[in-house]
């Protein structure tokens, strides 16, 4: 049977390819659901169509990083996906009923006339219940899933908790500041002014929130703490809450001269240390702190017949992704609705 | 009270549920897609502006669609791992790659294009924006083609080996992508999913036709339906007696509850009506042929057909539900052809666009496809039962171990929303078929804007429609 086994670590490269499928859903459906967390404090109805508009081409490209995260996991560490879902069983559903609320509300809210207004409803609160459950569902994978044998054996509600809870607001947060800065790229006039305001009125609150997680994993979990606090780590890690503080220090000062592109840019720089920042404590764990992604990786033969499609139709799917955001380019427009 | 809720009956439930409602959307999508693209091929080719308005009118209900198949879809790409991860743990080895491919192959592609086929009108050429109409067509033909490669794959297995473990690994990806129920399911299904589209667009195009508006495009709607309904239903029972015959081969007891057949018999009836009695082993009330189940399985008036009693009790599948479901589904593919020839009678007598009765007909028979398809759905869901994987995974084997609570809670909020969402997408959709196609060319794209859905550069500023 084909396998690529013998040339490639196969589980490593899988694991780099979902974490980074994942990300880019973070990055791409965050700026999405952060418009929609945004939503209703726009300064008029004109604004709200504006913003509509920058994102609904995308949307349901953006939301699909999601779907492929998903099938990744399934395909490349089916035991990881069979262990995490019946774990994260209901923020999973609610963040599905709420992205069924968002994502219908693109269609919906032009159809309508007099409802208008519960679809915007639709689209803000699907867009917060669905980054606040992605928050809770972070949250209770730092804190680890109780695992015996190949399924999850810990309580129904383990993902409820204090914590979980910070980290949904955290994210909440986090996508707000993607979606203001990619108003601050996609609109002008009014709806850029405001969403600039917006950007730096929740850029503090990103920092706070960011500081919390960053202090705690350290506190609540000693091989978190041995790994950045022992020398040489330290120093070899030092570099990305370095670069942390200096990418809000940049986009402060982007937001006050005006800059309209940077401020969205450096955003992603913010999520990508972060990103990092997990990733470096969580390694190698895939269930943490049971199951590493080795221990979890699917056969070696579905992992080279699945690579041997990726290699080939990813690349594509990028290209023709950035010839989508190439055709709308440029500042939406509230223009002209029946 | 809450320990007797059980995981396996509610996931089922809740699958069921979602599934069911999922299905309608692909099963319009899938032939809206390639309708559109037919529509606008002919628009370039004859610069005929009657198909741009359909096509306009009607890609705006493919839009509503589309949006609320994506949102039921992700839901099912999750519930594998929730309600089931027995069953992803055990053959996810096998699935997962096959899914896979449907996201990076199909999904993708779909999603990409269909904004540029829904806002970029006056973005991209005609040429590109007909390009990206087929690509998004290809898109659901692919899709389709992972996903019951999938399913194809848990009915009919192949390629693969047990480990120790318990684990099933791949042995053969070509047996597997390609399993023996594969073809005739793709086919079945894809000409199923046509043939709705057609009686939909058929029955919209009749109801104008009624009501004396929009004639020309009316006509169109309607001649277009018909001509599918004359000749491809017809084909469709083709290919769902093909299917048949190849479950009889691969899946024998799904044959067999589609029968209401108890004894295992050489020259064996077929039963036309009837009530299947799980607990008495016997179909009440038989209206029986004699002979014709044999012939037709068989090929052989005296041929040998095995009866539901060849199985233990406990390994067969719920036999009323399969036994009704495939007669329902029959009944209205033959309604679909039986209108095809009353369609091709009045075409030569030319009295296919006037004639009212044929009118309130067509309107009457525009759910019909999605009916047939849930209930073929059924048929074949149902009539796998007790297995999740035909005679290697039983789906009580597959359930998460989640409790029963959550997963009754998660059923009604499921129930819940998809009453408000898709309630609300089904009424958006009447309104748009009730204010029907626009002639002013300058309203495009499913958001009814009249300018650029963005403001750039160079088109619209040299059309003067700088705003």
């Amino acid at each position: 049977m084909f396998s690529l086994e013998g040339s490639l670590d196969l589980p490593l490269i899988w694991f780099g390819l979902l974490v980074t499928a994942l990300f880019l859903y973070v990055l791409l459906d965050g700026f999405d659901l952060g418009v929609g967390i945004l939503f209703p404090f726009a300064p008029s109805d004109e604004c709200k169509d504006r913003m509509m508009n920058s994102i609904a081409p995308f949307w349901d490209g953006n939301e699909t990083w999601l779907v492929l995260s998903g099938g990744g996991l399934f395909a490349a560490f089916p035991l990881a996906y069979a262990i995490l879902m019946p774990a994260l069983y209901m923020p999973v559903i609610l963040m599905l009923l709420g992205l069924i609320f968002r994502g219908v509300a693109f269609e919906f809210r032009f159809k309508a006339v007099k409802s208008r207004f519960v679809w915007d409803y639709s689209f803000h609160f699907g867009s917060i219940v669905a980054a606040f459950m992605q928050g809770m569902i972070l949250g209770a994978f730092v804190k680890g899933v109780q695992v015996e044998g190949r399924s999850f054996a810990g309580h129904p509600f383990d993902w409820l908790n204090a914590y979980s809870f910070m980290t949904g607001v955290a994210l909440l947060f986090g996508y707000a500041l993607l979606g203001a800065t990619w108003l601050v790229m996609k609109t002008d006039a009014i709806t850029q002014d405001w969403a600039r305001k917006c950007a730096s009125y929740v850029l503090g609150y990103v920092g706070v929130f960011m500081g919390i997680v960053s202090i705690s994993m350290p506190i609540m979990n000693a091989g978190v703490r041995d790994l950045w606090f022992t020398l040489p780590n330290f120093f070899y890690l030092l570099p990305v809450p370095l670069a942390t503080v200096a990418l809000f220090i940049f986009i402060w000062r982007d937001l006050h001269k005006g800059v309209e592109n940077r401020p969205f840019f450096l955003s992603i720089g913010v999520f990508l240390m972060g990103y990092l920042g997990l990733g470096i404590s969580l390694w190698p764990w895939l269930v943490p702190f049971a199951v590493t992604f080795r221990q979890a990786a699917a056969a070696a033969t579905s992992q080279s017949f699945l690579l041997v499609g990726t290699l080939v139709i990813l690349p594509v799917v990028l290209t023709y992704t950035a010839f989508c955001y190439y055709v709308f380019r440029g500042k939406a427009s509230h223009e002209g609705y029946y | 009270m809450i320990e007797h809720l059980d995981p396996v009956l509610l996931s089922r439930i809740q699958f069921a549920f979602t599934l069911s409602f999922h299905i309608f959307f692909p099963a319009f999508t899938i032939g809206l897609a390639s309708w559109l693209a037919v529509l606008e091929w002919r628009w370039l080719k004859t610069g005929d502006t009657v198909y741009a308005v359909i096509y306009r009118m009607w890609v705006k209900i493919f839009a509503v669609t589309f949006g609320m198949g994506v949102v039921s879809g992700v839901v099912m790409s999750f519930q594998f791992g929730t309600n089931w991860s027995a069953f992803s743990d055990k053959a996810g080895n096998i699935l997962g790659p096959l899914l896979g491919y449907e996201v990076l192959s199909a999904f993708f592609l779909e999603a990409s294009f269909l904004g540029v086929m829904l806002f970029g009108w006056n973005r991209v050429s005609r040429r590109m924006h007909f390009a990206a109409t087929v690509i998004v067509a290809v898109g659901t033909l692919i899709s389709a083609f992972w996903i019951l490669s999938a399913n194809s794959w848990m009915q009919t297995p192949q390629g693969f080996r047990i480990a120790e473990n318990g684990l099933l690994y791949p042995t053969n990806w070509l047996q597997i992508i390609f399993s023996p129920s594969f073809p005739y399911r793709f086919v079945h299904m894809i000409t199923a999913a046509y043939l709705t589209t057609a009686f939909v667009a058929g029955g919209i195009g009749a109801f104008y036709l009624r009501a004396g508006r929009h004639i020309r495009e009316a006509r169109v709607m309607l001649g277009m339906a018909m001509i599918m309904a004359i000749f491809v239903a017809p084909m469709q029972l083709l290919f769902g007696d093909m299917h048949g015959l190849n479950t009889f081969i691969h899946q024998p007891a799904k044959v067999a509850a589609i029968e209401g057949l108890w004894e295992t018999q050489r020259g064996a009836p077929l039963n036309l009506f009837g009530w299947p009695d799980q607990e008495e082993e016997t179909t009440k009330h038989a209206v029986e042929i004699p002979k014709l189940s044999s012939l037709i399985l068989t090929h052989d008036l005296n041929g040998e057909v095995k009866g539901l009693k060849a199985w233990p009790k406990d390994l067969r599948p719920p036999v009323l539900w399969v036994f009704w479901s495939f007669r329902f589904m029959v009944g209205i593919g033959i309604l679909m052809i039986l209108t095809g020839v009353t369609a091709l009678v009045l075409y030569f007598k030319k009295r296919l666009f006037e004639t009212k009765w044929f009118q309130y007909w067509c309107t009457a028979m525009t759910p019909a496809g999605f009916a047939a398809v849930l209930a073929g759905w059924f048929v074949t869901e149902i009539g796998r039962q007790p297995y999740i994987i035909q005679g290697v995974m039983r789906t009580k084997e597959a359930v998460s171990p989640v409790q029963g609570l959550p997963v009754a809670i998660s059923i009604g909020a499921f129930v819940l929303t998809y009453a408000v969402v898709f309630g609300a997408g089904g009424y958006y959709i009447i309104k748009l078929i009730r204010k029907g196609p626009e002639t002013e060319p300058d309203v495009y794209g499913s958001h009814g804007v009249k300018g650029p859905a963005l403001i750039t550069d160079l088109v619209s500023q040299e059309e003067g429609q700088h705003v």
